[in-house]
């Protein structure tokens, strides 16, 4: 029997400002797999995952995506986080005034609700609250400050991971999570992520830089260059780009352009 | 061979055409000529006056009056053992020193703990690191808008140079003493730290500036500090030379995408001093972290010269300064911060607060901010105050002399400052210093 | 980048309808005898009808002021009405006209006391005159006197003689001029030495009438030792012409005493277009006049085509506190130049400053406050926070703090911030799973939170929701 991917890209083209970003991306990913998506600076990574996340700055102008067997296309970004996609950003937003706890109980209630739940009782909310907070060395001070408000940039990307293992998605999409941390924060970040692998759940890993692979190990490695997916191999691909680079790969795929660099 | 007196712009002049010929003969052609730039530079610029924007609160007629000479060759004779009684105590690192500017191989310690770490002298690396220096020396430091810049540039010889190579985390701090002291007249130095994190690396820095005795002499000094992709530094600065010392310092830090840099910046002796700290946020997503404190006492001159620059999107910038000022010290806090046209989503504040102990110490505060960009957060505050009465009284009430509990006031006030230290003998050393300053003398281990 | 600013819903102001009564209106104009009519309506005695006269002569010489920062086409003053009154004035809840009261619990503000929310007594200003005031008798049990100005000006003549023009003299501006001399009707309160007021008390104003004017005047003067929390609400019908808004208020604390005074202020705003709202122009200011006492303001502004005034301190007893807590929201063409004045006179006076202005649309929001400290107040200290949220790239925030400090012993603080909501925030919150609606309500609300919190319990929860209402429509 062949098994339906959860997430299945079909040549997905994406412009913004008229400029095309993705050029025909394919990716297929299944439970309890872990991709890491890798490329330069400005070859679509980000992208990508606000395209999944559902962002509309961004022009689909061809292919899909089908997500747990539905074309995501139509679907708002607050359903489809309702429907198990999370996405950690690569530049957290601060919010003033709401604290971390009340944005947590309110999206954990939404989900729940779309989901035909009752809201979680305070008690056991807060229960979660901790549990999750233990994960990633999430003090009661982080929790009860207004979201990313004041937060280190390594506070922020720890609240993300944070705010993923309380809303448990079935697909988490990191972007660039590892930027411009520490190796400590990076650490407790990767160790996060690997705390909530299991079967049932699926990672994309967007990162610029191989380090974060050596704590959070992917299944699969895809190289972005120019919007495009130019090379998919297993987590040695990943060393080969740290001792290799990117130009390499970014020459083959311009193999029909004459290169000037 | 005599050494010039240099005091008037002309005797500078003099005083480089001969430092030029003394230099050694095979210094490469174009540190030459960054050096004869230098010195042109500064022949039109003169020196500053309370009438440049830049220097208002701080007029270094003290520096021009008084006549110096080139420092000579480090010919003070200090054992490694004599040398921990100014280190901090339990500090393990690898470590630099300067005696009056120049490198003192057999004080300092070397580890190369990782590969393809590079570290010594600046004036051998001019000689062997080229490459490197092509590259960056004298790419940041913009000699064309500050005098002492383009004095430094000038006079450019020894100091520190510092290259970690791609992904190399440092878990011990390298730590680059400067020694000073003059002997019989005035003498100036003009250290040049060179500093290269390359991408993915992480590493701690500490620059200290300490004297020997009670002489006057002038330290102007720049730091160069390249942050690559996706690095991690902690740099410290901690002035604590005599109180007839003039310092002025230079740290320029020039930071690439995702890097994230803290600078800790102390601030506790010399005569006049100049801290200017000028970071330039060159690649997206980038954070920095300025946390000063600074204790002006007596007739001390201290003034903290920001000038933090969002040259690129997404970044974060902090300045947490603290002054606690005495005597009839003057405190100047200058904070400028520039967002460019095209740094959207800057997030940047700045805090600068004040305590004046007596009523002849003066504090200058001015937050300047330039924004070029539309979506941005800029705050800043100042606070300037005097220790809580009230407070004082509390205490007392439960028990506590007046002394003391004015000490556990100024304690607490600086202690937010130096809580962000991670280096804990550098944190313990400046606590206790701090301390020993509050308390002029009195013993406080029983309270404390 | 394309920022999708669609609209969300585009609900109209709730309060825009007209009550059909019966009403007698004062012929437009204002001159002597103008003056002389409404004194005469209200029964006054001498000596306030020749206040009015020296407020409206003083007037007369005065130029309206220019230098704020909001822009509208000149005030006629000659084609405003300056009367408009019910016929039938009631003496009991009962005698009430059922339109008014139909009227008021459209607004949500039910004047039969079973029905009213527990602990709040509430005054009934329609257009120009006091219609009831509930719980007078339950209150003067404790010796607080709550009724209109109008009724304190026969009952109590002393008290109103005595503090009247106190804290705003006559003369002290333009509009307080001329509401100085044309007021109709307003609130007063009077708290006796030590009483604690047990309940809310508040006045709900209401405009009605057209081509009138409102001129409320309100005074509340809390002795010693005493404490009250008064909150005003303001609403009127949609009308395509301006109708202006000059009222005075006047607080005055004693030794030990605390008045806090919250507003909400829904005003019509106008149309999209910028056509017809209340031009809001208004004269607050209190006086710490003993030891200890404490005077604190808290505003929502969401209402009015132009809102302009400066709910001010005078800090003149030693340890006084003055608080000012503002949150103002411009959208469409609305304009607002608010802030206030803390002026420390005495030692070891305290002053706190929240400024939250939120600008939609082409709104522009101006905050402007002065600080001043005198030359003998020791140890004053002041702490001042202004912050601006941008939605959307037409709309502007402008701040002018203005600091004057002739002691040295002052301690200032002040922080600053302006910032955009924008896609990123809203995205950030959708990504979690919230629905755009709650989305913004949760950024604006949690920007205006440290405001909200100095209200009222029992009116935090409207102005929240007045928040969201506001800016339905300019954000998605």
């Amino acid at each position: 029997m062949v098994k339906k991917p959860m997430l299945e890209i079909k040549n997905l083209h994406v412009k913004v400002n008229d400029q095309e970003i993705l050029n025909g991306v394919d990716l297929k990913v299944n439970a309890g797999e872990v991709h890491s998506i890798m490329g330069p600076n400005g070859s679509g990574k980000s992208t990508l995952a606000q395209v999944l996340a559902g962002r509309d700055t961004y022009e689909i102008t061809e292919g899909e995506i089908i997500y747990q067997g539905k074309n995501l296309m139509e679907i708002k970004p607050e359903e489809r986080a309702c429907m198990g996609i999370f996405m950690a950003f690569q530049y957290p937003v601060e919010i003033l005034g709401v604290t971390n706890t009340y944005l947590m109980r309110t999206a954990l209630n939404a989900q729940r609700k779309f989901r035909g739940l009752e809201p979680l009782k305070p008690v056991e909310f807060a229960k979660l609250l901790k549990e999750r907070g233990k994960i990633v060395h999430m003090s009661d001070d982080l929790l009860q400050r207004s979201v990313n408000e004041g937060f280190s940039g390594g506070e922020k990307k720890r609240n993300e991971i944070f705010q993923m293992a309380v809303l448990e998605p079935t697909l988490g999409i990191l972007d660039e999570t590892d930027s411009g941390l520490d190796i400590d924060a990076l650490q407790i970040v990767a160790k996060g992520v690997n705390a909530l692998r299991n079967k049932e759940r699926a990672f994309i890993v967007i990162t610029h830089y191989q380090r974060l692979l050596s704590y959070i190990v992917p299944d699969y490695v895809h190289v972005l260059v120019d919007g495009r997916i130019v090379k998919s191999g297993g987590k040695e691909l990943a060393l080969e780009l740290e001792s290799k680079g990117y130009s390499w790969l970014e020459e083959e795929s311009r193999t029909a352009v004459p290169v000037n660099a | 061979m005599d050494t010039i007196v240099m005091q008037s712009k002309e005797s500078y002049l003099e005083g480089f055409e001969r430092f030029e010929k003394g230099s050694l003969i095979n210094d490469p052609t174009w540190l030459r000529s960054i050096r004869r730039a230098g010195i042109s530079r500064f022949f039109e610029l003169g020196f500053p006056t309370i009438q440049d924007e830049d220097w208002r609160f701080t007029n270094v007629g003290p520096i021009t009056r008084t006549p110096f000479k080139l420092a000579e060759n480090g010919h003070e004779k200090l054992d490694s053992k004599e040398l921990e009684r100014y280190t901090f105590s339990g500090l393990e690192c690898t470590r630099l020193v300067f005696l009056n500017g120049q490198y003192s191989p057999s004080l300092s310690s070397i580890r190369f703990s990782v590969d393809g770490l590079k570290l010594g002298s600046l004036s051998r690396a001019l000689t062997v690191e080229g490459d490197v220096l092509d590259e960056h020396l004298a790419q940041y430091a913009d000699f064309q808008r500050d005098a002492f810049l383009a004095l430094n540039t000038a006079f450019l010889k020894d100091g520190a140079f510092i290259y970690i190579p791609n992904g190399a985390v440092l878990k011990e701090p390298i730590y680059i003493l400067y020694i000073s002291s003059s002997a019989s007249s005035p003498t100036i130095t003009h250290p040049r730290n060179l500093i290269v994190l390359e991408d993915n690396s992480q590493a701690t820095i500490i620059e200290d500036y300490i004297s020997l005795g009670e002489d006057v002499y002038f330290s102007n000094s720049i730091s160069e500090v390249v942050v690559g992709e996706n690095s991690v530094l902690s740099h410290y600065m901690i002035e604590r030379e005599s109180k007839k010392a003039f310092n002025v310092s230079t740290i320029r830090f020039q930071q690439s995408r995702s890097s994230n840099v803290t600078l800790h910046s102390v601030l506790l002796g010399g005569a006049l001093v100049r801290s200017n700290v000028h970071p330039v946020m060159a690649g997206e997503g980038s954070e920095c972290m300025i946390n000063g404190l600074f204790m002006p006492t007596g007739r001390q001159h201290m003034d903290n010269y920001m000038r933090v620059e969002h040259a690129s999107p997404h970044c974060d910038s902090r300045q947490l300064y603290k002054g606690i000022l005495d005597g009839r010290s003057h405190g100047v806090f200058h904070g400028r911060i520039i967002v460019h046209k095209d740094a959207q989503k800057t997030d940047a504040k700045q805090t600068n607060k004040n305590l004046l102990l007596s009523d002849e110490a003066q504090i200058d505060t001015k937050p300047q901010l330039e924004i070029y960009a539309d979506d941005v957060k800029c705050t800043h505050g100042a606070t300037i105050g005097q220790i809580d009465r009230n407070a004082i009284f509390y205490l007392r009430s439960r028990g506590i002399d007046e002394g003391t509990s004015r000490v556990l006031l100024l304690l607490a006030f600086a202690s937010e400052s130096l809580e962000r230290m991670k280096v804990e003998p550098i944190r313990k050393g400046l606590e206790g210093i701090v301390t020993d300053r509050f308390a002029q003398g009195k013993h406080l281990e029983s309270v404390l | 980048m394309s920022v999708d600013f669609k609209e969300l819903t585009d609900q109209e102001y709730k309060y825009g309808f007209v009550t059909d009564i019966e009403q007698e209106i004062a012929p437009r104009g204002l001159n002597e005898d103008t003056i002389r009519l409404i004194s005469s309506k209200k029964n006054e005695p001498d000596w306030l009808l020749e206040w009015r006269l020296k407020a409206y002569n003083h007037w007369c010489t005065m130029k309206e002021p220019r230098w704020q920062n909001v822009h509208y086409s000149p005030i006629d003053y000659q084609a405003i009405s300056y009367y408009a009154a019910p016929k039938k004035k009631p003496n009991s809840i009962d005698e009430v006209d059922p339109e008014l009261l139909k009227t008021y619990e459209k607004l949500g503000i039910p004047l039969n006391e079973r029905e009213m929310l527990a602990g709040v007594a509430v005054d009934a200003v329609f257009d120009s005159v006091s219609l009831i005031t509930t719980f007078k008798e339950k209150l003067a049990e404790l010796g607080i006197i709550f009724c209109s100005i109008s009724e304190a000006v026969q009952e109590h003549p002393d008290l109103v003689r005595k503090y009247l023009g106190f804290v705003v003299p006559h003369n002290d501006n333009f509009f307080a001029a001329l509401n100085s001399a044309v007021f109709t009707d307003g609130s007063f309160v009077y708290v006796p030495k030590g009483v604690r007021c047990p309940m809310e008390l508040s006045t709900y104003f209401r405009i009605n009438a057209e081509n009138t004017g409102q001129f409320e005047r309100t005074l509340i003067i809390a002795e010693d030792g005493s404490y009250v929390s008064y909150l005003e609400g303001c609403t009127a019908p949609k009308r395509d012409e301006n109708q202006l808004h000059a009222a005075v208020v006047e607080l005055i604390a004693h030794n030990n005493a605390t008045i806090k005074y919250s507003t909400i202020q829904n005003w019509y705003p106008g149309d999209k277009e910028g056509n017809g709202g209340i031009y809001n122009f208004v004269t607050k200011r209190g006086r710490c006049l003993g030891r200890d006492s404490h005077i604190s303001w808290t505003q929502v502004e969401t209402g009015s085509a132009i809102t302009w005034k400066y709910p001010s301190c005078i800090l003149e007893g030693d340890n006084s506190v003055g608080e000012f807590y503002s949150v103002a929201i411009v959208n469409n063409r609305q304009q607002a130049d608010t802030g206030t004045k803390m002026i420390h006179v005495g030692k070891n006076t305290t002053s706190t400053i929240v400024s939250k202005g939120i600008s939609a649309g082409f709104g522009q929001n101006t905050y402007r406050g002065l600080v001043q400290i005198h030359k003998n107040a020791e140890g004053a200290r002041n702490y001042t926070q202004c912050d601006s949220l941008l939605i959307g790239d037409k709309c502007g925030a402008h701040t002018f703090p203005y600091i004057e400090v002739k002691n040295s012993s002052a301690q200032m603080e002040h922080e600053a911030s302006t910032s955009k909501i924008g896609e990123d925030q809203i995205f950030y919150l959708k990504q979690r799973g919230l629905s755009a609606e709650d989305a913004v309500s949760m950024i604006v609300n949690g920007f205006c939170k440290k405001v909200l919190g100095e209200l009222p319990f029992e009116f935090a929860v409207e102005a929240e929701r007045l928040l969201s209402v506001s800016l339905e429509g300019s954000v998605g």
